[in-house]
């Protein structure tokens, strides 16, 4: 799994790897419901479209994962399978993409922790080892 | 940066640099130096609580309390008060988890009646109390009926039959914060609390049948209505997903203010907005309406609590009054020695002393309880503010035992099942919805809760009262 956890003393960081940033960016949500449950359990039988805008990238990664969190409440779905596309629009950057999942059952899908908030902590961008990536930390 | 023991436990960094006031901490020597080995680090308390130090408006000095550590741009174990006028509201300093609290309920019970059906009860318990990712309240409700929850808070869910009237009167605010505005709470702040009043979450939050293991002032006790043996029900949690929403919605909204205001952003979420802004006017009404948003949300819990205590001792409701419920995750408006305040408590209880209007008659002629929790497993502890308090930090405490272990390596170094296995050998029932959940709260990931509150005791910023063991412990 191109991901990875950090530490950061009462939560939990984490970090999106890919070739490209969207890549970076769908890895990072796979992270973040891996703090909630285990996402190889979760099948993708139902897609939610996702749009967000901000006026980074770092800060619109955090919008994408707060974006997802809050179709998962409303929904009462997990999510395992993620697509986005990035454009520049003027001064702004939006993303458009879906996640894919199912009704959340506890059982099937091992839920670990809720995650409460993605956060402007430890958010950064950068390449480690030919790759992008984009990480922060979730308040859990 | 200097950082020195200005009295025994209490420690400072005089004012340097761009601070307004000294940044102080409550320690003892163990803590004081962990704070300053953090200092090289990428997480640092004592950083943080600096640029807090140099937040427009402040007032005395930023404070830490025992519990302290790192937070987001704002330590935990945090406050801050600032000059309505002059002074700020950060979001730093009220977290995602807005009024984050502790409920305490008494019962006639004691230790040995729930002794016999301990097992009974927790499975009760365990089975009534919505717990963990994804579990869902009772209260379904729609936008209206949302909108009624944030601006009547505990109110609300009273007149819906969750409780009793006299619960008003013991808890903090009376259960309904002034100022809320539900047209500054975004549809999906809203949208996604329609199933979850009424659940106790996940993490941290917990909801403990205790007993009074210890009395330290009698006289207090029985102003509380505790004794020896006596059995009480805490629960800890927050406003959910609601408030979590808020907390993200005013982050971009704060981030802006602080640019446009020239408001120096030291920390990425330390974002802030002038109190009387209309951005810092807008974010303190939807703080206000998170607050009662989770008021109500331990109201239907602790009705859920007596239910099942009725179903299992035949308790009438009215036999388990409402002890306190405290808050502390808030920034709310006070007046200290004839000024009114804005103050930020972030992981830090309200603690007022003898006297103060805002608290219940009944407890007026000591000062307001002080409800401490502890972890799953290890003591809690009721302490009562004081005179001292008010005059040193604006009548506040620590809140908790304070992490000193990320989740991560406390998953690594214990699993859920043995802990529960372990516990259970100390006599303490622990039923939890996710095992990795349960060892990320193990015991041993958080400071040692006794050290942490005598800190308290011994500075006088509150006094003991009583200690609590647990003896059934749910989890999300």
């Amino acid at each position: 799994m191109d991901y990875e956890f950090f530490e950061h003393k009462a939560d939990q960081g984490i970090r999106g790897f890919g070739n490209t940033m969207e890549e970076a960016f769908e890895n990072g949500a796979i992270a973040l419901f891996e703090i909630m449950c285990d996402t190889s359990k979760v099948e993708p039988k139902k897609r939610v479209a996702i749009h967000v805008s901000a006026a980074s990238l770092e800060t619109l990664f955090v919008e994408w994962l707060n974006a997802l969190l809050a179709e998962s409440d409303v929904e009462g779905m997990l999510f395992s399978r993620f697509k986005v596309e990035i454009k520049k629009e003027g001064d702004k950057y939006t993303l458009t993409g879906s996640a894919a999942g199912e009704e959340l059952d506890g059982d099937k899908h091992y839920v670990k922790t809720e995650a409460k908030a993605a956060t402007y902590s430890g958010l950064k961008s950068g390449e480690k080892d030919g790759k992008k990536f984009f990480q922060c930390v979730i308040d859990v | 940066m200097k950082f020195v023991e200005k009295e025994k436990f209490v420690w400072e960094v005089p004012k340097e640099g761009d601070m307004l006031v000294p940044a102080r901490v409550y320690a003892d020597e163990t803590i004081a130096n962990h704070l300053k080995a953090e200092l090289t680090g990428e997480w640092s308390a004592l950083r943080q609580l600096v640029n807090v130090a140099s937040l427009p408006g402040i007032q005395k000095a930023a404070i830490a309390m025992s519990d302290v550590h790192p937070g987001y741009g704002f330590p935990i174990g945090g406050v801050a008060a600032f000059d309505v006028d002059d002074g700020v509201i950060t979001m730093a300093g009220i977290g995602f988890d807005v009024n984050c609290g502790v409920r305490t309920i008494r019962t006639p019970l004691k230790k040995e009646d729930v002794e016999k059906k301990k097992e009974e009860l927790a499975q009760k318990l365990f089975e009534h109390i919505p717990a963990g990712l994804g579990s869902t309240g009772k209260l379904k409700l729609d936008e209206n009926q949302i909108d009624e929850v944030l601006i009547k808070g505990s109110e609300y869910v009273i007149e819906q039959g969750y409780g009793l009237p006299e619960d008003l009167e013991y808890t903090e605010e009376k259960g309904r914060i002034k100022g809320a505005d539900p047209s500054n709470v975004s549809h999906k702040a809203k949208k996604r609390q329609y199933k979850q009043v009424g659940t106790l979450g996940s993490g941290n939050h917990y909801l403990e049948v205790q007993y009074v293991e210890e009395v330290f002032d009698e006289k207090a006790a029985k102003v509380y209505g505790l004794e020896e043996g006596q059995v009480v029900v805490s629960l800890h949690c927050g406003s959910r997903a609601l408030g979590h929403q808020v907390g993200t919605d005013y982050l971009q909204v704060l981030e802006e203010a602080s640019k446009k205001y020239g408001i120096p952003v030291k920390e990425r979420e330390l974002v802030s907005a002038p109190f009387q802004s209309p951005e810092g006017q807008k974010y303190f009404s939807a703080v206000n309406a998170a607050i009662n948003c989770a008021f109500a949300n331990r109201q239907v819990l602790n009705h859920l609590a007596r239910e099942s205590f009725n179903d299992v001792f035949g308790l009438a409701h009215e036999e388990m009054p409402l002890l306190y419920d405290i808050a502390h995750n808030t920034c709310k408006l006070e007046e200290h020695e004839g000024k009114k305040l804005i103050v930020h408590r972030k992981g830090s209880t309200r603690a007022f002393g003898p006297g103060r209007k805002e608290i219940p008659k009944a407890y007026r002629s000591i000062g307001q309880p002080v409800l401490i929790g502890g972890t799953m497993g290890t003591h809690s502890y009721i302490l009562h503010g004081t005179e001292f308090g008010m005059k040193e930090a604006f009548g506040s405490a620590c809140h908790g035992a304070g992490r000193r272990m990320s989740r991560a390596k406390a998953k690594r170094e214990w699993w859920g099942e043995s802990i529960q296995k372990k516990l259970l050998s100390q006599g303490i029932v622990v039923k939890g919805h996710s095992r990795a959940g349960l060892a990320e709260e193990a015991p041993g990931a958080y400071k040692d809760v006794d050290r942490v509150v005598n800190i308290m005791h011994d500075v006088g910023l509150a006094r003991k009262v009583v200690k609590l063991k647990p003896m059934v412990c749910i989890k999300g």
